[in-house]
């Protein structure tokens, strides 16, 4: 193993890292969550249409289309050397001309929690890097930005694509914010990451520099929605302290996923409980604490199986959350008939809905 | 757009809402979703009342 010191840039390794200080951890230093695209608890590599109002595809990965175009959104199976999955793009409706308010964005939101120690908004703003590989059927000069909580801080930043469908890794290195209000230690947007695949002229601004102003990208960037079928894919994402990148933070799949149940969970076999004839009743411990009180949706009819082995089905699929707190909950399920009152029974799979719950940021 | 309705305990206390996309929304105020409830109340919009 050969490696490199020097006094004014740090050490060099083998595989041409460079480590620039020495107080840069080696583990728990990535900042993203799902960084290399492996958690899909929604869809399972399900494709999802990016819309106005919003979605996830992959988990914790958050995105939002708002032009005349249109697109979908999925987890692959691909990506460059060490990595199996990416996040991809394409496009399935083109806009060439792109309004001065319109975007399409690919977002993580940081909780506050893993960003405080940034010290943003303060003279002692630490100087993070983002470093990702990214994939396109297009080159050229692709943009995101760096933003708070209130979007009304932001630093658009640039990368350029030279080769088509070639995976490159790119690094940005950002000087920390030392205006503006950036939420400290709560279970708050702490810092936005976005990708930005289309930015109007009102959500684009001067490149590199921080801006009082909610910016997705530089002036200029590539608008991937004007090409039809164009694709777009990202992976390895890293936001790490320091001015240079690191190789990338693998963690084992366990410590990825219940990083991931923090903002999202489901539930489908187990949960005990009972109710009327037409109502059940249940509670449930998440197995991981969530960051908030979460939201509950069920996929499709549940079903619940009882001590008699019977079974009943809802005839159609809903919930009602009761008493739910970050840490589990209470929820009923109605539209069932012919159950029996106070019958011990539990939640059952077997084909039909899942209970997701969604704490996101 | 999307409505909700509220839902009740036995005892009339309003426990959670529900909104028509499906997703039932405890009150909890860092709860992104019931942000989003509140914000549709301000705009001067008014719940479906419980069953």
């Amino acid at each position: 193993m050969s490696m490199i010191l020097d006094g004014s840039n740090g050490v060099t390794f083998n595989d041409a890292s460079l480590q620039g200080a020495a107080a840069s951890p080696y583990v728990l230093k990535n900042r993203i969550i799902n960084g290399a695209m492996v958690i899909d608890q929604r869809n399972a590599g399900a494709s999802v249409t990016a819309s106005t109002t919003g979605a996830y595809a992959l988990d914790r990965w958050y995105l939002e289309e708002a032009t005349d175009g249109a697109a979908t959104v999925q987890q692959v199976s691909d990506g460059p050397t060490g990595f199996t999955n990416s996040l991809k793009v394409t496009v399935t409706s083109t806009d060439t001309s792109i309004g001065a308010s319109q975007y399409f964005e690919v977002d993580q939101n940081i909780e506050g929690f893993n960003t405080a120690d940034l010290s943003f908004g303060t003279a002692s703003a630490s100087t993070i890097t983002i470093s990702f590989w990214v994939k396109s059927s297009l080159t050229g000069t692709f943009g995101g930005s760096i933003r708070n909580s209130a979007a009304n801080r932001s630093y658009p930043f640039s990368y350029t694509i030279s080769s088509a469908n070639t995976w490159e890794q790119k690094t940005v290195t950002i000087t920390g914010d030392t205006s503006g209000t950036w939420i400290g230690a709560t279970n708050g947007i702490g810092l936005r990451l976005t990708f930005a695949l289309a930015a109007g002229s009102s959500l684009s601004g001067t490149v590199n520099t921080w801006a009082g102003a909610n910016l997705l990208a530089p002036t200029g960037s590539t608008n991937l929605m004007g090409t039809a079928s164009a694709t777009w894919q990202v992976t390895g994402v890293q936001l790490e302290v320091g001015s240079t990148a690191t190789p990338f933070e693998r963690r084992m799949y366990t410590n990825e996923f219940q990083l991931c149940q923090r903002y999202f969970q489901t539930i489908s076999n187990g949960p005990t409980g009972s109710g009327s004839t037409t109502q059940f009743t249940f509670g449930t411990l998440f197995p991981v604490v969530m960051r908030t009180a979460p939201s509950g949706i069920v996929t499709a009819a549940m079903r619940i199986s009882d001590i008699t082995t019977s079974s009943f089905i809802q005839s159609s699929g809903s919930i009602i959350s009761n008493l739910v707190t970050a840490e589990g909950g209470s929820f009923h399920l109605p539209n069932f008939t012919g159950m029996t009152a106070n019958r011990p029974a539990l939640v059952a799979r077997d084909g039909t809905g899942v209970i997701q719950l969604s704490a996101e940021l | 757009m999307i409505t909700y309705k509220l839902n009740k305990s036995i005892d009339g206390t309003v426990i959670s809402v529900n909104s028509s996309d499906g997703w039932s929304i405890p009150l909890d105020p860092n709860n992104k979703d019931y942000q989003a409830y509140l914000k549709w109340l301000e705009e001067g919009n008014i719940p479906e009342q419980a069953d």
